[in-house]
């Protein structure tokens, strides 16, 4: 078995008195799918945050390939973010002034790579998400599940190592957000890259690998009491 | 549902008559459907023959002998393996897994870790119906679905469960 891509240890985070993480553990490793379900208010998405080096745990490490991210700097960790880090959240978070296809280029042009190359690998991504035909569209002008569909190429466009993805089907109903999940899953499986997903719906959690489950800021082993 | 090892579980804090057994049972468990008292005693006549419990005393009454029925030790392994195992997971569990909780809330034992249990056996059945339907046709897809969300309806029930615990703990023991 390879060893865990991505692992945030013992891991502690409070937001001024309230504690959010009290000794969180998450690893996972390339080409697996893990999900971090959970109450409202458990932590996860505090995990989900403090593994990609969004936050900074108060104590504990993450270590992404070998290295500790919390011992880098925040520039060294924000290249770190767009260079090797996917994300897609709830609501898309799409930039409204451009067109899907802009939104999915967007970070391939500021790794550096040239407009028409850029546009020309967004197109293909947004093929493969079945959604070529929005690319002239602005988000406003395009169906929820269109717009996450074209959230997840975005955060697949740069070929990225680990994929965060939080609640990324909450806003949709059950049959957009299971194609959601079916064209996340698969593309991701495809590309090789680790997936950290943050769901409280279970058959969201049931198209990944294995789960870690967060109660009271706690990582809990739910196959302990076997 | 298994009855006999819910009044081994019953039996775990203590030798109690068939009657007792069968008002414990209905007050905690029974609701629409209380136990007969021939249920109590070909069930405690089976147990006994097993070795599961042991007569603990009889008593002259004014009708039939009153025998009292300790659990054994094997009673008590029996009884551990039943709530430490998840229930195969399908449709409509609840029953099963309330009396399970109450139990282990009544016997000391955790109740976290047996909604935890069979938090995992759902989830690993979830996740292959999961893939199974990403590769199966429409109508293996909607099959499955019809599933999911049935072991989903379930999960849910258990996260409520597990929210109320400290509820139901005083609710049980007063």
């Amino acid at each position: 078995m390879t060893a865990p891509l991505l692992v945030a240890a013992d891991v502690r985070r409070s937001f001024g008195a309230t504690p959010a993480l009290d000794g969180a553990n998450l690893s996972v490793r390339a080409g697996e799918v893990v999900a971090v379900m959970g109450p409202s208010g458990s932590g996860k998405s505090t995990l989900l945050h403090c593994a990609a080096g969004i936050l900074l745990p108060d104590s504990g490490r993450v270590t992404y390939d070998g290295a500790e991210l919390t011992a880098l700097s925040d520039a060294r960790r924000s290249a770190l973010r767009r260079s090797e880090f996917g994300f897609v959240f709830q609501f898309g978070q799409l930039v409204p002034e451009l067109t899907c296809l802009e939104n999915v280029a967007l970070p391939l042009r500021l790794a550096g790579t040239r407009r028409r190359d850029a546009a020309r690998t967004a197109l293909e991504w947004l093929a493969r998400l079945g959604t070529a035909d929005v690319a002239g569209k602005r988000p406003g002008d395009v169906s929820g599940g269109q717009g996450q569909r074209v959230a997840v190429a975005r955060a697949l466009v740069t070929g990225p190592r680990v994929l965060f993805a939080d609640e990324p089907t909450g806003a949709l109903d059950s049959y957009h957000g299971e194609q959601v999940m079916r064209l996340f899953t698969e593309s991701a499986r495809d590309s090789g890259a680790a997936v950290v997903l943050v769901t409280h719906e279970p058959r969201v959690a049931a198209y990944a690998d294995r789960e870690v489950v967060v109660r009271d800021g706690r990582s809990v082993d739910l196959e302990r009491a076997r | 549902m298994s009855i006999g090892l819910t009044l081994l579980g019953l039996l775990e804090s203590g030798p109690r008559h068939g009657y007792d057994l069968k008002r414990a049972y209905d007050e905690r468990f029974g609701h629409d459907h209380p136990l007969h008292y021939g249920q109590v005693y070909s069930t405690l006549s089976r147990l006994l023959k097993g070795g599961l419990v042991q007569l603990e005393g009889v008593e002259p009454g004014a009708g039939p002998e009153r025998k009292r029925y300790a659990i054994t030790d094997a009673g008590v392994t029996d009884l551990d393996g039943w709530l430490g195992r998840a229930e195969k997971p399908e449709p409509y569990l609840q029953n099963t897994l309330y009396t399970k909780v109450v139990l282990a809330l009544l016997t000391g034992r955790s109740a976290d870790d047996i909604l935890d249990t069979q938090r995992a056996a759902h989830l690993a059945l979830m996740r292959t119906l999961t893939r199974r339907k990403s590769t199966g046709d429409l109508a293996d897809q909607l099959i499955c679905d019809h599933a999911l969300f049935h072991l989903e309806a379930d999960l849910r029930w258990l996260e409520l469960t597990a929210a109320r615990l400290a509820a139901l703990t005083e609710e049980v023991l007063p």
